[in-house]
């Protein structure tokens, strides 16, 4: 005995956290300003181990944030300016106050501004990183570029991110980096794989939005202020590895001199983009050969895959088309020109259209209505959907299912990827068929079943040694019924698996290997067993959703099938 | 552009002409709304408004019609329109360019500085560069090449510890706007959908379809998730979970395969049907020709094993809780327990001589000269009770639950559960009609007793744990902790140093007496209460019955090397007893030579599985 008492929650966990509150006060900010510093600084809570001991004994909901983060956040330039900041309302307000307008005029030419420069890159050291953290920035951006110039944030950081994406989509066409795309029900998924990292982001349809009540815009607001610093040096980044200036600048072949707002110019998406050095534009880059032994097949794959891509990317190319002004004008015209094709549109939409509607060489058309008056006969009217559905299955597809008033092909979701007991969609099949070059069916009726034989055969065995039983039962009531104490012997069966045909003795084998394993199960341990039993209902949860999807798709199937017939007759 | 800059700009230089003078002053004109007039003259006159206000058309006429147009201005306060003359629009042409109003004013010329030290120390100060002029503050951002220099040391050592967030989820197929019909829900997966609470929805949306993409309209939650995954990026701790790919197959641990240990029994061969209520317990005889089984309808029943024949039935006076063959071959003996007595039967089946040696044992007794008391009274029969088999009867205080035979089969146990006394388990002498009471103390309610096979030591399982007993030293010489409940009924291992429990909770204990006072393995085979346990005497096999009507046959192997521990494997799951009453199989045991299974149930049946 003897020595210092020791103290509860002195050391240990206890010590390593920080609640939310005592942060706040740690740093002397308001909780609006400590929000502001942690979604610029990119500090998120942490949830400890053991709570009661972290919260002191208490069970109450507490926010935990690492203490070391918080001393991190202390040494931030940027918390002095914010005080300034505070300072500084605060000192405008007494001005306002007093009426002096000199003073007031004077105080806001000095106001405190902040640059994020450091931030961004403290937060991404290296360039990766920032492109690996691209996405949010990318929907964030591309969402406050359609908002209305209302008030709901700065008119400065609307047009900022109009610019920004718009650069953004420039660089993707330059590069031609577009992947994949998908129309959903909540705005056009884009993804694209800029110097290796896939990058995916969502962009609204063209809405004005009704703002919701429930939403913090300065949340939002403190997210796109760092979001636009990120996209600001990434794009210059990226428009330096492509040799294009930066800011861009329309190359001077196509500039129209009418317009005078750069930013026009770049956002109608069809003007190439100047570079620093002239170059020749289509840069072919081989392949090195480099000299691997035994890596053969790795290397022809490789190879192979390589010219897959090179493919994707001229999937368009020598195509003409031209826009209705009914469809999307922005987002096709971006797809289009990822993967070559030459794009133009009414001249009254938007600035930028190359050429006419009446222009012959032109070789399809983006139409959305039902039917069209004047039609060329040399050129295709086509809905929307064939060019995402094109850019995704990596090959023109077949025309003729999305023609003007046809009904549409299910869109499918190219993200997608099925593992084996996954349920396919049967378009998926027949895409996938048609990606390895063999010619559709035009019966239907190849279905693949897939619905899994539910074995039933342990019923059989029971069924027989009831059925047995119940003779047993029979015999013993004639015998009390007669008093015949007679013993007879009743001709035994003979079992149907025990005579050696190769069928039982396969189903034999395969009762006994099922036995064999259920016993083992049998002598897991405790922990595996939970894990092996939590195992086996995900895998039969998704059977049985694919079942359900399966099912559904059938009798789906069966009612087009009945009303084709009902209205056949 | 004008008619803004002249509405700010009401003065009165235009007004001399016209003489219409507002006196109201600066007031918002909108108080006038609902009056004819809108305010007052120089003179206290009503100014009335006109007749009819221009409207939009009006408006449009007049801008294609009046060449003046471009200089017209409206009053509000008069609601008048005022043509400005040339040396107004003259003058606000002035304005807008930022000159001086008067024309004749020369901006250039050197104004004497009257205004004292104040201005001349300025210009001096501006001519000394002590003063700059304003510099147009940057509004665009600046950007450069923020990683022209990646250097890996200045990364901060916090980044390894950096958890990015995840990204989001990708769309799958039920969120295109032209999905797959079987993506779409149906009425009533719709109806479950908008009843469900928002969070526990699987789908945060419901999947919609499309005719073409111009039908599509906006997404109303779209600000919401974008919303949200901004809450989640700031306010959701972050962890790195391990996710363990694990192929479940590796987790099905590598046995022996059963057939490898055969033999064992697979298939049920024979029923013996007689009872009319549960068989309580069964026992074989040591030849394994016999089998006597005890049941609650009152009976006692002797078959023949290999035919299933019931030999012989005796009424005895309650329901049978239990009995058990003398293990000597040399005496054909067997103890039945019902109610408060424990009777010894001699079944005289076998062997006549073994059946006259058991009679002459019985009516060799001599009684001792100093008659001692003892807890149970000894009666021989007599009279058509004797010509039924029955020799010995113990009447006991309490009721019996339990007896079983030392393996000599001169010593006999019973049973007789009483959380109060002391008076729990007695131990019969039958040679010597003698009768103790080994224990002073009640250690619990006594479940099962049993001897060991080879040495003089005696198994007591209480509620949660088994005691072993030096009969000879007297003394507790190991306390077994069954991790379980309540422990139903117990065996020993032939070779004596390993032992299983059943147990109520479902769990079967492998203890190895030699290794710990635990369990050295928990089997949870079956899904109910545990009834019955038995060793093979020979085979490394043994079985265990529950309630949900299994009989599960392992094989657990033990070795003579003390360092090797014992294999358990379980090599058949035997099934026939029907449930009845949620009892299944109430009483297991093996054949004494053939790798055969015995099994009472509830369904007033015993079964063989061979």
């Amino acid at each position: 005995m003897g020595g210092l008492q020791k103290k509860k929650y002195e050391r240990g966990s206890a010590t390593n956290y920080i609640t939310r509150n005592k942060a706040r006060k740690k740093l002397q900010l308001s909780l609006a300003d400590f929000r502001r510093l942690c979604i610029l600084k990119g500090i998120y809570p942490h949830e400890p181990k053991h709570k009661k001991k972290v919260n002191k004994g208490s069970t109450a909901p507490r926010t935990f944030y690492l203490l070391k983060d918080i001393r991190f956040l202390l040494h931030e330039p940027i918390v002095r300016k914010f005080r300034e900041y505070k300072v500084f309302v605060r000192k405008l307000r007494k001005a306002y106050g007093k009426a002096e307008w000199t003073g007031v005029e004077r105080l806001r030419d000095n106001k405190p501004g902040y640059k994020l420069d450091h931030i961004i890159k403290e937060r991404y050291p290296t360039f990766v990183d920032a492109l690996r953290d691209i996405d949010d920035a990318l929907s964030m951006c591309f969402l406050f570029s359609t908002f209305a110039r209302t008030g709901k944030c700065h008119v400065q950081t609307i047009t900022l991110c109009r610019r920004l994406s718009v650069e953004w989509m420039n660089y993707i066409i330059a590069s031609r980096s577009l992947k994949k795309v998908f129309l959903s029900i909540k705005g056009i998924y884009y993804q694209a794989e800029v110097l290796g990292q896939v990058i995916t982001w969502l962009v609204p349809y063209q809405f004005a939005h009704d703002h919701p009540t429930d939403v913090d815009y300065r949340v939002m607001a403190t997210f796109t202020e760092m979001y636009t610093t990120l996209l600001g040096f990434v794009n210059f980044r990226l428009y330096q590895t492509l040799n294009l200036v930066y800011p861009p600048k329309v190359s001077q072949s196509l500039s129209q001199p009418w317009v005078k707002h750069i930013l026009n110019k770049l956002s109608a998406l069809s003007a190439s983009l100047a570079r620093v050095v002239a170059t020749a534009e289509e840069e072919e880059n081989q392949m090195d050969q480099f000299p691997t032994e035994g890596d053969q097949e790795n290397l022809e794959a490789r190879e192979k895959e390589q010219k897959e891509q090179e493919a994707h990317k001229r999937l368009f190319e020598g195509l003409k088309f031209f826009l209705n002004r009914e469809v999307p004008r922005e987002s096709l015209a971006f797809i289009l020109r990822c993967f070559g094709a030459e794009v133009s549109w009414d001249q009254s939409l938007c600035i930028g259209g190359t050429y006419d509607v009446t222009d012959e060489s032109i070789t399809h058309q983006i139409v959305d209505r039902p039917n069209m008056d004047k039609q060329y006969i040399n050129r295709y009217y086509i809905q929307p959907q064939w060019v995402f559905d094109t850019v995704n299955a990596k090959m023109l597809l077949p025309v003729e299912d999305y023609f003007i008033g046809v009904t549409l092909p299910p869109h499918l979701s190219p993200f997608v990827e099925e593992k084996d007991g996954d349920y396919v969609p049967p378009e998926k099949l027949k895409l996938m068929a048609l990606q390895r070059g063999e010619k559709p069916d035009d019966d239907d009726d190849d279905d693949d079943d897939e619905e899994e034989e539910e074995e039933e055969d342990d019923d059989d065995g029971d069924d027989d040694e009831l059925t047995e039983e119940r003779n047993l039962k029979k015999m013993e009531n004639q015998r009390a019924q007669g008093k015949t104490l007679a013993v007879k012997v009743t001709p035994g069966k003979v079992r149907p698996w025990e005579t050696g045909s190769v069928g039982n003795r396969v189903r034999l084998e395969q009762e006994e290997k099922a036995e064999e394993k259920r016993l083992a199960i049998m002598m897991m341990k405790k922990k595996e067993k939970y894990l092996y039993d939590k195992i086996m209902f995900g895998k039969k949860r998704t059977v049985r959703e694919a079942n359900k999807l399966t099912a559904k798709r059938k009798a789906h199937e069966d009612a087009s099938k009945a009303e084709k017939k009902a209205k056949k007759q | 552009p004008i008619q803004s800059v002249c509405v700010l700009s009401v003065g009165g230089a235009w007004r001399l002409g016209t003489d219409v003078r507002n006196t109201v002053g600066n007031i918002p004109m909108e108080w006038y709304q609902d009056y004819p007039h809108i305010g007052y003259d120089l003179d206290g006159k009503k100014i009335f408004k006109p007749i009819r206000n221009k409207d939009e058309l009006d408006e449009f006429l007049d801008k294609m019609e009046n060449p003046d147009y471009w200089r017209t201005v409206h009053d509000k306060t008069t609601a008048s329109d005022i043509r400005l003359s040339d040396e107004q629009v003259d003058l606000v042409h002035r304005l807008q360019k930022g000159q001086f109003g008067d024309a004749s004013f020369n901006e250039y010329e050197i104004h004497s500085c009257s205004s004292g030290p104040i201005v001349s120390k300025m210009v001096h100060a501006i001519k000394m560069g002590w003063i700059k002029p304003r510099k147009p503050k940057e509004t665009t951002p600046q950007y450069y090449d923020l990683w022209a220099k990646e250097d890996p040391n200045a990364i901060l050592g916090r980044h390894k510890m950096h958890v990015p967030a995840p990204k989001m989820r990708l769309p799958g197929h039920e969120e295109s706007y032209n999905p797959p019909p079987e993506y779409l829900l149906t009425e009533e997966e719709r109806l479950a959908w908008e009843q469900q609470d928002p969070e526990d929805r699987k789908l945060p949306f419901l999947p919609q379809k499309h005719s073409c993409l111009r039908a599509v309209p906006a997404f109303s939650r779209f600000i919401h998730e974008r919303f949200e995954r901004c809450l989640d990026l700031y306010l959701c701790p972050r962890q790195r979970k391990m996710r363990v790919n694990v192929n479940p197959e590796d987790l099905i641990p590598k046995l022996p395969k059963p057939k490898d240990l055969q033999p064992f029994p697979t298939t049920m061969s024979l029923v013996y049907r007689g009872h009319t209520s549960l068989v309580r317990s069964i026992s074989a005889s040591p030849t394994g020709q016999w089998l006597v089984s005890g049941s609650d309808d009152c009976t006692v029943r002797f078959w023949e094993v290999n035919t299933g024949r019931c030999l012989k039935t005796l009424e005895v006076g309650g329901a049978v809780k239990g009995v058990a063959w003398n293990p000597n071959p040399a005496v054909c003996l067997v103890a039945v327990c019902f109610e408060s007595t424990v009777l010894l039967l001699n079944p005289a089946l076998g062997d006549r001589l073994v059946v006259g040696a058991t009679d002459q044992l019985i009516t060799s007794y001599e009684p001792p000269e100093e008659d001692k008391e003892q807890a149970v009274t000894w009666a021989l029969s007599e009279g058509p009770e004797h010509d039924k088999g029955h020799r010995l009867t113990l009447t006991h205080p309490k009721g019996v639950k339990q007896v079983v035979w030392h393996g000599k089969g001169d010593y006999l146990s019973s049973v007789m559960p009483d959380n109060t006394s002391n008076l729990q388990v007695l131990i019969h002498q039958v040679s010597k009609r003698r009768t103790q009471n080994p224990f002073r103390k009640n250690k619990g309610l006594v479940q099962c007793v049993s001897f060991h096979p080879l040495r003089p030591y005696f198994f007591v399982a209480t509620q949660r744990c088994v005691r072993v007993y030096n009969l000879i030293k007297q003394e507790l010489t190991k306390k077994l902790t069954a991790n379980c409940k309540w422990i139903s009924s117990m065996a020993i291992h032939p070779g004596g140093d390993n032992l299983i429990c059943g147990s109520y909770d479902c769990r079967l204990a492998w203890f190895d007496l030699d290794l710990s006072t635990k369990p050295y393995k928990m089997l949870r085979h079956h899904k109910k209460a545990l009834r019955g346990v038995a060793y093979h005497k020979h085979y490394p096999l043994f079985a265990s019955g529950a309630d949900d009507g299994s009989v599960i046959v392992c094989h657990g192997m033990v070795y003579n090397d003390l360092l090797q521990n014992p294999l358990i494997v379980p090599v058949k799951v035997l099934r026939g007893h029907q449930i009845t009453h949620d009892l299944g199989v109430l009483d297991v045991t093996f054949h004494p030579t053939q790798p055969w299974v015995f099994s009472s149930g509830a369904d007033a049946t015993i079964r063989l599985f061979t």
